[in-house]
C-alpha cells in the first residue's frame, strides 16, 4: 500500500526534474521545492508525470496544470499525469487555498518554471546527442528534432537524473505562444464522475477496513462525565468504544453498525456555558476584549469628518456562515503501532501529517497522507477533523477504519465563517466626493487550520485535549507604511489601495468566538466587500450620482476601472443614480447594482452587475440576471474560469439570501438542510454572463473567489435601487427585506 | 437476515438487519460509488436511485422494503466508454464542479424526464427543488438536464 518516491520513480524508470523559491520552508521530508526532480519525471516511454502540491477540489486546477505542464514541455496534454498531495511523493505546497494555486504554480516559480527548467535541460541534452546547436531545435509532441535528426525525451532520459536545481531564468512560453494553455479543454475526471467510477475519499475501502462513528457532544463545549459502554453493550458488530478526554468514538463491522452504537451509546456530559444571545450578539462583539490592528491611518480622518458638511454613517451585519458541504466529512486511516497510512480531503497534506502525528503520538515521518477528494469544501470543512476521528479510532482498534460525519455533527461543528459587525463612516464635499473613508470592523474568531502544529484549531483535536491557537488581546500598533490588503478591509476607493481618495482610517478588532472559525471561500474578503460596495452606493446616492459612474470617478486602477466598465457595458447599464424612478411602492419592482472589488488586493479584479425583482408585499427576491466580469491576468482554461465565476455567483447568492448560523443558548440550531438555508438545484436560476477580460501578458491570478466576493453588495444594492430601502444584513431574507422595506421614509 | 437486492440487473444476497438503509448496502456490501451520504436525512439527493423508475432516496428506504424490486444506480445507466445520454450531457455542458452531487442531480432528473418528457423549464426546476449542488453549479446542470430533455422527447 505505501509506495514512496524512490519506488514511485523506480517503477515509473523515470528522471524527475524540479526546484523552488518559497520564503517559508516546505515541512521537512518533503521534495526540496527548487530541484527539478521534485516537480517533473520523464518515463523511458516519454511519458511525463508531474507532481504538484496543489490539489483537485472541484474548481478544475488539476486540468490547469495538467496543462501548465504539457505546454511548457510542448507535448500534448493528455501526455502528462498528475499526481498531486501525497506526502509520499508530492511537493509541499502548504495549502490549496486561497485563489493561490494559479499564483504558486503559474507565474514564476514551482510548476510552472520546473515545465521550463524540463524543456530547457532536454534541448541541452538533445543539442550533446544530435550534434546540433539548441537555437536549431524545435520540440514537438515529446521528440526534439532539427527537421532531418531527431530525438524523443524518453530517448534522452533513459537512466539519467536532471538533478538540476530550478532555473529561475528557464524562459517560459508567453500567453500568445500558447497551445495547450488558454484553450478549454474538458476536465478529464468527468467522464468517472458522471458514471459513479470516480473514488471519493468517501470511496476508499482498505482490506479489513472497519466503521466508526463519532459522538459530538450535545452543545457548545460540553465535556465527557461519563461514559456508559454497557450501554451498547451486546449491539451487533460493536468492535470498540473508545474514550480519550472528550472525544468518544464507537467501531463497528458495518457502516450501519456504527451509526446504531452511536445513536445509542450513553454519555453524561456536562453543559459548557451558555451561548451569547443571539438577539444582541452582533452588538456585543464590539464590547469584547479585542486584538486591535490599523491598517490604514491617513492622520486626518477625526478632522475630516468632523469638519464635513455631509457624513454618511452606516452598520453592516453579517453572520456566521457554514461551507456546509455536501457530502459530510469523511476519511479513511490505518493507524499500526509505529506508522500510519491516511487518506484524506485534507487542503494540506503535510500539515494534516505532523497534527495527525502528534494526536496519535507517531513521528511525522512515519505518517504518510494521500490527498482523497471529498466534497467541495470551500475551505476549512470538517475534512480535517474527520481525519483525526478516523485516525484516533483506527489506533485504537488497529486496524483500519472509515469515519463519516453525521449531517448534524458536520454542521453544528465546523470551522464556520465568521460574522462581522462594520462600521462605515465618510465625508463628501460640496461636489460629492469623498474626503475621508472611516472603516471600523469586529469579528470573532476560534480555532482555524491546524497549520504545522495546531489540531486543536479543530474539533477533534480540541476534543483530545489540544488547545487551539492563543488569544491574546492587543491594542493596535502604528499602521504599517506599506499597506497589505489581503482581507480587503481597505476599501478600493482609497489611494492607499487602488483609488483617489487620500484620507482614510480602518481599524480591525479580533474578538474571541465560542465557535470555532475558518476561511470559508472568500473570507473576510467577502464581508469586508460587503460593507465597502454597500456604503459607496450609499454615498453615490446621497450625491444622486449614478453608482458605476461615481465609483469609477474614485477609483485609480486602470484594470479595476476597467472590470467595472466592462460589466456595465455588457449589462447595458443605464447611467443614472439610484433608486430607479417611477417605481412604485407595493408589488413587485425591478432594479440593478453593481460592486466592484481587486480581490486579497492584488489577486483577481472582479466585478458585478445584478439584476433583480423584489416583491414588495413578500419580501421575496428573484435575481433574474447577474454579469460577472473578470480579469485575473492570463487565462489558463476560459471554461474552467467561467465554471468558477457562475458558481461562485449562485453560491454568493446562496450565502447573501439565505445562509445563517443559528443557535440557541446552549447549542447550534442550524443542523440540516431545513435549518440550514442553502439555495437548491431547482430554483429560478437567473441567466450568468461571464465576462472575461483575457491578458496576454502579465501574472496569472486567483479566481476561485471573485465572483463570490460582490453578490451581496450588487444584490443589495439591487435592491435599494428597485426599492428605496437600505438592507445592511445578510441574509436578505424575506422577514428582514420586509422590515426594510417598512423602515423607508 | 438474508435480503436479496436487484441492483444493475444482478441479483445479490447479503446478510442485513432489514432495517439497514439501502444506501449502506449499495456502497459497503455492493461497493459502489455512485450512491453518495450526503445528509442521511432525505434531503439533499446524493444517495439518489431508481427503484421501479421512481427516483428513491436510499439513505431513508430500507432494504427489505426494496426486497426484488428493480434498482438501477449511476453506475446502471452507462460506464465512461459508454455513457447513458444522460451522463454525456453532463459531460458535454461540463457540468460538475467537485461532482459530489452528481449522482442525485443526474438520477432525480433522469427519472423525472423519463416519465415526464415534455416536462416544461418550469417543471423541471420544480423536479430538482429538492436537490442539492453546494457548489451551485446550477447554469451548467440545467443546461445539461435540459439537453438530456430534448432527446427524450424526441
Amino acid at each position: 500500500m505505501r509506495v514512496n518516491r524512490r519506488d514511485f520513480l523506480k517503477a515509473s524508470g523515470g528522471l524527475i526534474v524540479s526546484f523552488s523559491l518559497r520564503a517559508q520552508g516546505p515541512l521537512q521530508g518533503s521534495p526540496p521545492l527548487n530541484q527539478l526532480d521534485s516537480w517533473i519525471a520523464i518515463a523511458g516511454d516519454g511519458s511525463i508525470t508531474a507532481f504538484s502540491g496543489k490539489e483537485e477540489l472541484g474548481q478544475g486546477i488539476s486540468t490547469a496544470q495538467q496543462q501548465l505542464v504539457a505546454e511548457e514541455l510542448s507535448v500534448p496534454f493528455d501526455r502528462v499525469k498528475l499526481i498531486y498531495c501525497d506526502t509520499a511523493l508530492t511537493p509541499d505546497q502548504a495549502h490549496t487555498s486561497g485563489s493561490q494555486s494559479h499564483p504558486a504554480n503559474f507565474n514564476t516559480d514551482n510548476l510552472g518554471q520546473a515545465g521550463a527548467t524540463a524543456r530547457e535541460a532536454l534541448f541541452r541534452m538533445a543539442s550533446q546527442k544530435l550534434g546540433v546547436p539548441v537555437d536549431q531545435l524545435t520540440a514537438s509532441d515529446g521528440v526534439i528534432s532539427n527537421g532531418s535528426k531527431r530525438v524523443t525525451y524518453g530517448q534522452l532520459v533513459e537512466g539519467k537524473k536532471f538533478s538540476l536545481a530550478l532555473d529561475p531564468k528557464a524562459k517560459r512560453k508567453s500567453p500568445s505562444q500558447w497551445t495547450v494553455l488558454g484553450k478549454p479543454i474538458p476536465r478529464p475526471d468527468l467522464p468517472e464522475l458522471v458514471t459513479g467510477k470516480f473514488e471519493f475519499v468517501h470511496n476508499v475501502r482498505l482490506p479489513g477496513m472497519l466503521h466508526g462513528r463519532v459522538v459530538r457532544p450535545p452543545s457548545v463545549g460540553a465535556t465527557v462525565a461519563s461514559v456508559d459502554e454497557s450501554s451498547v453493550a451486546g449491539m451487533p458488530g460493536v468492535v470498540k468504544i473508545v474514550v480519550k478526554k472528550n472525544f468518544v468514538g464507537v467501531v463497528a463491522e458495518k457502516p450501519w453498525q456504527a451509526i446504531q452504537a452511536a445513536a445509542n451509546i450513553k454519555v453524561t456530559w456536562t453543559p459548557g456555558p451558555p451561548l451569547p444571545d443571539p438577539s444582541t450578539f452582533h452588538n456585543s462583539l464590539r464590547m469584547q476584549p479585542a486584538r486591535d490592528t490599523l491598517m490604514v491611518d491617513s492622520g486626518d480622518v477625526d478632522a475630516k469628518l468632523s469638519g464635513a458638511a455631509t457624513v454618511l454613517k452606516a452598520t453592516y451585519l453579517h453572520p456566521y456562515q457554514m461551507h456546509g458541504s455536501m457530502g459530510s466529512s469523511c476519511a479513511v486511516a490505518d493507524v499500526q503501532a509505529d506508522r500510519a497510512t491516511i487518506y484524506s480531503a485534507t487542503q494540506a497534506v503535510w500539515y494534516q501529517k505532523s497534527t495527525s502525528a502528534m494526536i496519535l503520538g507517531l513521528k511525522p515521518e512515519n505518517v504518510h497522507v494521500i490527498f482523497r477528494r471529498g466534497s467541495g469544501c470551500y475551505g476549512v470543512n470538517g475534512a480535517d477533523t474527520v481525519t483525526y476521528d478516523a485516525a484516533i479510532l483506527s489506533q485504537a482498534v488497529g486496524k483500519p477504519v472509515r469515519v463519516q460525519l453525521t449531517r448534524k455533527d458536520e454542521m453544528a461543528f465546523e470551522n464556520y465563517g465568521p460574522a462581522y459587525v462594520i462600521d462605515q463612516r465618510a465625508s463628501l464635499d460640496a461636489s460629492g466626493n469623498i474626503t475621508t473613508w472611516d472603516h471600523e470592523s469586529w469579528s470573532p474568531g476560534l480555532g482555524n487550520r491546524p497549520g504545522t502544529n495546531r489540531p486543536g484549531n479543530i474539533i477533534t483535536g480540541s476534543l483530545l485535549g489540544f488547545p487551539p491557537a492563543d488569544f491574546a488581546p492587543q491594542s493596535a500598533g502604528p499602521a504599517p507604511v506599506r499597506v497589505n490588503n489581503n482581507s480587503n478591509a481597505v476599501p478600493s476607493y482609497l489611494a492607499a489601495v487602488t483609488g483617489v481618495v487620500q484620507s482614510g482610517r480602518v481599524r480591525t478588532h479580533a474578538v474571541e468566538s465560542r465557535f470555532f472559525t475558518g476561511p470559508l471561500r472568500s473570507p473576510a474578503r467577502l464581508q469586508n466587500p460587503f460593507a465597502h460596495e454597500s456604503f459607496m452606493d450609499e454615498l453615490a446616492a446621497r450625491m444622486k450620482a449614478d453608482p458605476v459612474e461615481y465609483r469609477l470617478r474614485h477609483l485609480r486602477d486602470a484594470r479595476l476601472k476597467e472590470v467595472l466598465s466592462a460589466a456595465a457595458k455588457t449589462a447595458n447599464w443605464e447611467t443614472r443614480p439610484s433608486p430607479k424612478p417611477g417605481n412604485r411602492r407595493t408589488g413587485i419592482v425591478a432594479g440593478r447594482g453593481a460592486a466592484c472589488v481587486l480581490y486579497e488586493g492584488d489577486n483577481g479584479y472582479t466585478s458585478l452587475v445584478a439584476e433583480i425583482e423584489v416583491n414588495q408585499d413578500t419580501g421575496k427576491i428573484v435575481v433574474k440576471r447577474m454579469i460577472a466580469a473578470s480579469d485575473v491576468g492570463p487565462i489558463s482554461n476560459p471554461d474552467g474560469l467561467r465554471n468558477q465565476v457562475e458558481g461562485g455567483a449562485l453560491q454568493g447568492l446562496s450565502r447573501c439570501l439565505g445562509e445563517e448560523v443559528t443557535w440557541d443558548n446552549q447549542k447550534i440550531t442550524s443542523v440540516d438542510w431545513r435549518t440550514y438555508h442553502s439555495l437548491p438545484l431547482g430554483f429560478e436560476v437567473p441567466k450568468i454572463e461571464a465576462v472575461l477580460i483575457n491578458r496576454t501578458e502579465g501574472e496569472v491570478m486567483g479566481a476561485g473567489e471573485t465572483s463570490i466576493t460582490l453578490v451581496a453588495a450588487a444584490i443589495g444594492n439591487a435592491i435599494f435601487d428597485a426599492t428605496g430601502a437600505r438592507i445592511r444584513q445578510v441574509p436578505f431574507n424575506a422577514e428582514r427585506i420586509k422590515a426594510a422595506l417598512a423602515a423607508r421614509a | 437476515m438474508a435480503i436479496t437486492l436487484k441492483v444493475n440487473g444482478r441479483s445479490h444476497t447479503l446478510d442485513l438487519d432489514p432495517a439497514t438503509p439501502l444506501l449502506y448496502a449499495l456502497s459497503d456490501d455492493l461497493q459502489l460509488n455512485g450512491p453518495k451520504f450526503g445528509c442521511g436525512l432525505g434531503q439533499c439527493g446524493a444517495c439518489t436511485v431508481i427503484v421501479k423508475g421512481q427516483a428513491v432516496r436510499s439513505c431513508v428506504t430500507t432494504v427489505k422494503s426494496v426486497e426484488g424490486d428493480d434498482i438501477t444506480t449511476l453506475e446502471g445507466l452507462g460506464t465512461p466508454d459508454k455513457p447513458h445520454p444522460i451522463q454525456q450531457a453532463f459531460v458535454t455542458e461540463q457540468a460538475a464542479q467537485c461532482g459530489f452531487c452528481l449522482n442525485g442531480v443526474i438520477m432525480t432528473a433522469k427519472a423525472f424526464l423519463d416519465k415526464n418528457p415534455k416536462a416544461t423549464e418550469a417543471e423541471i426546476q420544480q423536479a430538482m427543488s429538492g436537490v442539492l449542488c453546494r457548489c451551485l453549479t446550477n447554469v451548467r446542470m440545467l443546461r445539461a438536464i435540459a439537453q438530456y430533455g430534448k432527446a427524450v422527447a424526441r
